[in-house]
């Protein structure tokens, strides 16, 4: 056991500057591809509600379509894909649109159920105090569905963190393929992947404590 | 004879294939106070819904203060106003509605301020002192602080209509403001409501209860399939009703109390 740990200990000078750069980089995908989903998924979600059937068959297709294809699929689609279309993104970048995408679609379903949950009753209040549709939304729907969908959508984002290990298969240099590199030039592999397996679960524990957190918050809420 | 305050003329409302409403007419003067009655389904909350276009009607139309109301004219054609338009039209009706819908993330004070300062652009200082000032009408300003789901259902509604009363409303909608409220609570509405009336307000009230129609409401008018089936004053319509159906209709609801 002294002798498993006191490898990490002679290397860990060697190992510590490319796992910090790739830390970043895992964050970084997993922020902009947050970002993105959040986008896709409400422009989606408020499709999915539209009042034009074809704007609601295209939203329920993208839907169906991020569910029922592998992210891996689609990061290849992007990376390897759309270069012979002349489209070319780096590494890093297609992962981001990749993950992006394909979570925006789970992400399009967490909205719609909060916003869908919302009694209309609240909004025709809000309308008849003379509120316009889009301020009804604004200061009324909006705020009341973001209480429901908080919880899920910090799930999300736990999620989204670990499905960015799927860049490593696109050579994103992120927290998984400079394991992979390094237990390769290192014979290390059990150490290796032991440590970016801490490293995750280091990372999304907080979150994890703080979606527990907000939703015990938002129940005794809806109790006050 | 001054003009009426509403003036709702030919109206009519269906949903799919079902006429709700079949050509409805009547007229609101200043100050008056019109109680709708009627076995459920007759239409009476359609109408009442239709007057502030939460419900646009099929046809017909309606006149507040001399003013079309939803629809403006191009030449000799209506068409429906903006959303942005019959918002504006909408903040000069209140309206309370049988579930309170009051905004659970906001306080009381908030549920009734946010319209003015967000719509109006009022000051916040300003809204809170209005606010404040309808609050204590409805018997509520010791709760401006709390949030709504910590109010009774009885104070719940008290509190939307104080946030109808801040809009400062040419005239209150009430659609079934008691309906569903436990019964140890409805009279503290009952109460609210008549205070208002006293103020010499005008308002339209769609109600089952008999009893305080007949007290508060100038006129009475009893729907019944989708039209107006007998209006009158409100004690002569109530205490000696001329159509069958109102006859019966009354019967059952003196029955029930």
């Amino acid at each position: 056991m002294i002798e498993f740990l006191t490898v990490y200990a002679e290397n860990w000078a060697s190992w510590w500057p490319q796992i910090r750069a790739a830390i970043w980089v895992t964050l970084g995908l997993t922020g902009f591809a947050y970002v993105l989903a959040m986008v896709v998924g409400m422009l989606i979600a408020l499709g999915r509600m539209s009042r034009s059937a074809l704007l609601r068959g295209l939203c329920k297709g993208y839907v169906e379509f991020m569910r029922g294809v592998p992210t891996l699929v689609i990061l290849f689609l992007i990376y390897f894909g759309l270069p012979s279309f002349g489209i070319v993104f780096d590494a890093f970048w297609a992962g981001v649109i990749g993950l992006g995408l394909s979570m925006g679609g789970y992400i399009a379903e967490v909205f719609r159920s909060g916003l869908q949950a919302i009694h209309y009753g609240q909004r025709e209040a809000a309308l008849a105090v003379g509120m316009t549709p889009v301020q009804a939304f604004r200061y009324v729907t909006l705020p009341l569905a973001f209480r429901i969908i908080l919880p899920p959508m910090l799930n999300m984002l736990i999620l989204l963190l670990k499905d960015s290990s799927l860049a490593a298969l696109i050579t994103a240099p992120e927290l998984m393929l400079t394991a992979k590199d390094l237990a390769s030039s290192t014979f290390l592999p059990m150490h290796l992947y032991l440590l970016v397996g801490v490293l995750y679960l280091a990372l999304t524990l907080p979150m994890s404590f703080v979606a527990r957190h907000i939703e015990a918050r938002m129940r005794l809420g809806a109790a006050r | 004879m001054s003009e009426p305050l509403l003036k709702v003329e030919n109206l009519h409302k269906s949903f799919g294939s079902l006429d709700v409403l079949k050509g409805i007419d009547l007229e609101l003067g200043r100050g008056e106070k019109i109680a709708l009655i009627g076995p459920s389904g007759c239409g009476k909350s359609t109408c009442l819904r239709c007057v502030n276009y939460l419900e646009t009607p099929n046809r017909g139309h309606i006149y507040l203060d001399g003013e079309l109301f939803g629809e403006k004219k191009v030449g000799d054609r209506h068409v429906h106003m903006s959303e942005k338009e019959l918002a504006r039209q909408r903040a000069t009706i209140g309206m309370v509605f049988q579930g309170f819908y009051l905004w659970p993330h906001l306080t009381v004070r908030d549920n009734v301020a946010i319209a003015q300062i967000k719509v109006n652009g009022m000051a916040r200082s300003e809204a809170y002192d209005l606010a404040g000032e309808v609050l204590r009408k409805v018997h509520m300003e010791h709760k401006s602080d709390e949030y709504p789901e910590r109010l009774s259902g009885g104070q719940q509604q008290r509190v939307a209509i104080a946030r109808a009363l801040a809009q400062r409303p040419k005239l209150l909608l009430f659609d079934e403001p008691t309906s569903a409220l436990d019964p140890e609570l409805v009279g503290e509405v009952l109460n609210t409501i008549h205070e208002l009336a006293n103020e010499g307000r005008s308002m339209m009230l769609v109600t089952h209860e008999i009893a305080f129609a007949r007290e508060v409401a100038d006129r009475v008018i009893f729907m019944d399939d989708g039209g107006i089936a007998e209006q009158g004053p409100a004690k002569e319509v109530i205490d000696s009703p001329v159509n069958k159906r109102l006859k019966s209709f009354l019967g059952q609801m003196l029955e029930r109390h």
